[in-house]
Order: C-alpha cells, then structure tokens, then sequence
C-alpha cells in the first residue's frame, strides 16, 4: 500500500514538472512578446529591451526555465506582468471563489445522477429510464455556454429569480453551479443505473428482500453503497472537466474566480499568471485522479485485498 | 451496406443521421439555399431603434446586430461546424491511430514513456490549454482546427494503443514475422485494418466533441474570427444583446446542440454495430 502511494505521487510530480515544462515552451516560444504588452505600442526598442533584461526575458531558454523551477520549489510563481502582485496571491485570493462554485456543480451533479440512476434502475424499462438515458446523451452534446445563457435568459431576464451575474449571496451561485453540474448529472446517472442494475439482481439483495425488508430499505441502505465505487472514481476523473467548465461558467457570469483571471491574464499575455494558473489546474486534476485511485480501496473492501 | 442497414433499423441513430445530412446539404448548399449574403447588413436589417428584428416572413430567424440575416449566417456557419469537425477531428484520428499503433507495438519501456505523454495531456486543462494556443497564434480556421487536434487526440492514441497491444500477440501477427514480415508492413498491412472499426467510431464521436470546442473557443472569441460566420461566435457577437435578442442565441445554439447530438447518437450505434465488445461505454 505504501509503496503503491509513492509510485502515484512520484508519477504524479513526474506529471506536473512535464506540464510547467511543456506550458513554459509553449509560453517563451509564442510570437507575443510580452515586453511589448507590458512597454506599450509607443514605446522605444530601447524601453522595450530594457524591460526584457529586467524581466529575464533575454536569458537562454533553459536557464530561464531552471530559475522558474527553482522559485516553483519554493511555491513562488513569479510576478505578474500586468498586476503588480505575487502570482501565487493572486491565485488564492480567487481559488475560494472557483472552489465553491466547483463545489456546489458537483453537488448538484452528484445529487441529481445519484437520484436519477437509482430511480432509473428501479423503474427499469420505463418511461423515467429512458428519459434518463436520453438526457445523458443531450449533457454530452449541449455546448456549456448556450445552457447558461439560456438559464440566464429564463430565471433571470424574465423570471427575475437570481441575478444576472456577480458573486456574494447564495442567489448568485444557483445558476452557475446549475450550469456547471447539470450537463454531467445525465452521464453520472446512467453510470449511477448500471452499476445498481448489477447490484440489484445480486444474491444478497434477494436475501435482504427475502428477510421482508422493506423496497426503500434495500435499494437505499444495502443495494446503493455497493453501486457508488463508480461515482467516486469519476468525480476524480471528472476535476479536468470541471476546470474546463469554469472558464465558461466564470466568462459568463462574471464569477471573480481562477477561470477570469486566466482569462484575462492570456489576453494580456500576462505569462506568468497563465503559467500559475495552467499548473494550479493541472494540479487539481492530479490530485483528482490521486484520490479517485486511493479512496477506491478505502471504500471497497475487494480492491483493498488485491 | 450492412453497417448502414443496421443504422436505419435504431430510432436515435436514423434521427441523428438524418440531422447530419440535413447540416451536410445546408453547408454545401448554403450559396443557393441563403435568402441574402452572409455578411450583408441589410438596411432593413435593423428596426427604427437599431435594434435587431425578430423573425419574421422577411427574415425567417431574423437578423443579428448589425442587421444581418441570421438564416443566411447559420448556413454558411454550418460549413465552418463541417470543415473543424471534418479537419481536427482527421487530423486527431490520424495523429491517436499512429502514435497509438506505434506504442502499441513496439510496447516495452518505448511504449510506455510514449504512453505516459499521453497521461501529461490529459492532465492538461484542455480548455485552457485551447484557449492559450488559440490566443497566442491568433486564430484563424486552420489554426483553431490544428488546436482542437492537438487536444483531442489522446484519447483515440490510449483506446488504439490497448487494441494494438492485444492484436501484437495473436498468432496471425506472429505467423507474419515469422514469414519474414518487416514491422511497417505488419503495422500497415495487418494491424491498421484491425483498427477501422475504432477509427470509424472515434471519427464519428470525436465530431460533437470538436464540433463543440470548436463553439465553444469562438463564443469566447478565440475561435472561428467575425465576420467569418460560425454557430460559435454569432452567440459571441450577440451575448451583451441576448436579453432583447434571444433568437440570436436560441437559434446558433439549438443548431449546435442537434449536430453534436446527432453526431454522438450516430457515433455511439456505429459502435455497438462495428464492436458488440465495447457496447454500453464511452
């Protein structure tokens, strides 16, 4: 076990030096000059490469890229060029913000499949079921934009529910977190329906029924903690979609999260953001797809044993 | 014949099939079917107030902001929906067959480092990443086609590299070599064919999902670039209009959701008719 969690870190920093070194490349090889952003269109060549020395620019590549892995080891990700502040405090001052909406799109993704998949397995073949299925085929091929436009142009322009966009009451995270788990609860219940399927026509479930336990009680309390092993693995998997999402969902409704800000700082070729914010990313969707590997024993006796 | 057969016979997929030559004849036939030039700003395009008109018997989904028709806009829009999803997703397929093919076969230490490439793209944000590449290079069709490849292919490289491994140790193969065979004709002459079923049903699939990226970079403005029309970015130039304008966003995102759908509807019978193995998953 211990030796297994080592491999799955080591591989996991492996995976992360890859990306700040693939991202850099990308970043120092890009006909944008930054100088240029920072200097302005009227700047003199001579302010320009004075502002390239200051900022390292005019170094080789490779030692350019040691000192950025060696500030990295100490948590620093450098300077904006745009905002004069620490990357790394720009990042946390708006992570909480992406976090809770992340947060509140898994609930209601998680909370909407769990409901449809037992409830689709249970009424197997039925007019729910299909529905069901047909509804996690439209959550893959709905563009994510359109859904909030949409919800905003319902509950919002014309309802006048929730406000258009914006950050602080609970009110402004129901259409953002809407946008953002809906689309995922139809392929989270068709998981959610097969895995119980299974299940259900188990023996022990028969046994439990056979005891004269009550329907509810079986589906809920002996058929369904079997069903979620899926789930947990694919919330792992899933982080890398969510962190795709937010840069919709944040453009949209103007939510002050990590999205914006990457967002804004890539129009400004603000690199060292881009970079920040690409490598927080990629971060949170390793240890995603870590705790999908390590919680699975955790939750399931069998894995645990092999 | 057979495979087609099959198609008609399921509900969905005919349904999908049907919208997908509906959205090819409309982007072939967009010069012929389009009551007014795409980019046209008609001067009774716009209403007394400047804003735009709503559908009406003139124009039929009626106009954008700056007094375009929009039916024209989304026919011509169809082509560039055809041409990235036709162009990435080729170039994915390709790119996932060839390096999956070649990791696959070679397997051993090779094989895996060229496998763990694969596990560095996916921990990529692929949207962010899409977004960078698209900004920095400033977009055009072609770039963002190349940069919606260069994101997507990795899932077809694993699903190709786990067949090839499995097909490398069957005794065809081995009875190949031992004949004499050298490994570029191995792999193109007795592996690749092995392979079209997952080539076909990739290259169906992966259409919504680029198709979708695709949408999805121009409404943010990185994508496809205005006045060049794309579903994408109609709902990019209307989005601060789209409270008073709501067809501008209805009619682009309704063309969108159906193609992709139907794509992926088609996409997913092509697989249980072409593989029964892989039946149920995506």
């Amino acid at each position: 076990m211990a030796l297994i969690l080592v491999k799955r870190v080591g591989s996991a920093l492996l995976i992360l030096l890859g990306i700040a070194a693939i991202t850099f490349l990308l970043l120092y090889w890009m006909p944008a000059d930054p100088a240029v952003q920072i200097a302005g269109r009227s700047a003199t060549a001579a302010t320009i490469a004075g502002i390239r020395h200051q900022l390292g620019l005019d170094q080789p590549l490779i030692l350019q890229f040691l000192r950025y892995l060696g500030h990295l080891a100490e948590g620093d990700l450098g300077r904006s060029y745009a905002q004069k502040s620490e990357v790394a405090a720009l990042i946390t001052s708006r992570l909480p913000a992406t976090l809770l909406l992340m947060a509140a799109g898994i609930l209601v993704e998680v909370v909407t499949g769990l409901a449809l998949g037992v409830l689709a397995a249970v009424f197997r073949g039925g007019v729910l079921d299909r529905t069901v299925m047909g509804l996690a085929f439209i959550g893959v091929s709905a563009p994510q934009f359109v859904v909030a436009l949409s919800l905003l142009y319902v509950f919002a322009a014309n309802l006048g529910w929730f406000p258009m966009s914006g950050f602080g009451t609970v009110r402004h995270v129901v259409l953002p977190a809407l946008t953002l788990g809906v689309l995922g609860a139809g392929w989270y219940a068709r998981m959610v329906r097969s895995a119980m399927i299974d299940v259900l026509s188990q023996d022990y479930v028969r046994t439990a029924r056979a005891k004269g336990l009550s329907g509810l009680r079986v589906v809920l309390r002996h058929a369904l903690p079997n069903a979620l092993l899926p789930i947990v693995a694919m919330i792992g998997i899933d982080i890398g979609q969510f962190m795709s999402g937010v840069v919709v969902v944040e453009a949209v409704f103007g939510w002050p999260g990590i999205g914006q800000l990457a967002w804004q700082a890539i129009q400004l070729v603000d690199v060292p953001v881009i970079m920040g914010v690409t490598l927080v990313s990629a971060l949170a969707i390793v240890i995603g797809n870590l705790v999908a590997d390590l919680v699975a024993p955790l939750i399931d006796p069998r894995i645990r044993a092999r | 014949m057979r495979v087609l057969k099959e198609l008609a016979r399921r509900p969905s997929a005919l349904l999908g099939l049907v919208v997908i030559v509906a959205v090819v004849v409309m982007a072939v036939g967009a010069p012929h079917l389009a009551p007014y030039a795409p980019d046209e700003q008609m001067f009774d395009g716009l209403t007394l107030e400047g804003a735009p008109v709503p559908p009406d018997a003139k124009f039929w989904l009626g106009t954008d902001t700056l007094g375009r028709d929009l039916l024209s806009r989304l026919l011509f829009g169809a082509r560039t929906t055809l041409i990235i999803g036709l162009v990435a997703n080729g170039i994915a397929v390709a790119i996932g067959l060839g390096f999956g093919m070649v990791a696959g076969y070679v397997d051993g230490v090779i094989g895996n480092a060229l496998m763990r490439v694969t596990d560095l793209m996916m921990a990529f944000p692929a949207l962010l990443l899409a977004i960078v590449l698209a900004t920095l290079l400033r977009p055009s069709l072609w770039i963002v086609a190349l940069v919606i490849a260069v994101v997507n292919w990795v899932q077809v490289a694993r699903i190709v590299y786990t067949e090839t491994t499995g097909l490398v140790q069957r005794d065809f193969i081995l009875a190949e070599r031992s004949l004499g065979a050298g490994h570029l004709r191995i792999i193109a002459l007795h592996i690749a064919p092995h392979l079209m079923p997952t080539a076909i049903v990739w290259g169906t699939l992966g259409i919504a999902t680029t198709s979708l990226l695709e949408a999805t970079l121009s409404f943010l403005g990185v994508g496809v670039q205005p006045p060049e029309p794309s579903w994408g970015n109609i709902i990019f130039e209307s989005q601060t209009y789209f409270t008073a304008a709501p067809w501008l966003v209805f009619f682009p995102g309704a063309a969108i959701l159906l193609t992709a759908l139907s794509f992926n509807l088609v996409g997913d019978a092509l697989r249980d008719i072409l593989d029964p193995t892989q039946r149920g998953r995506m």
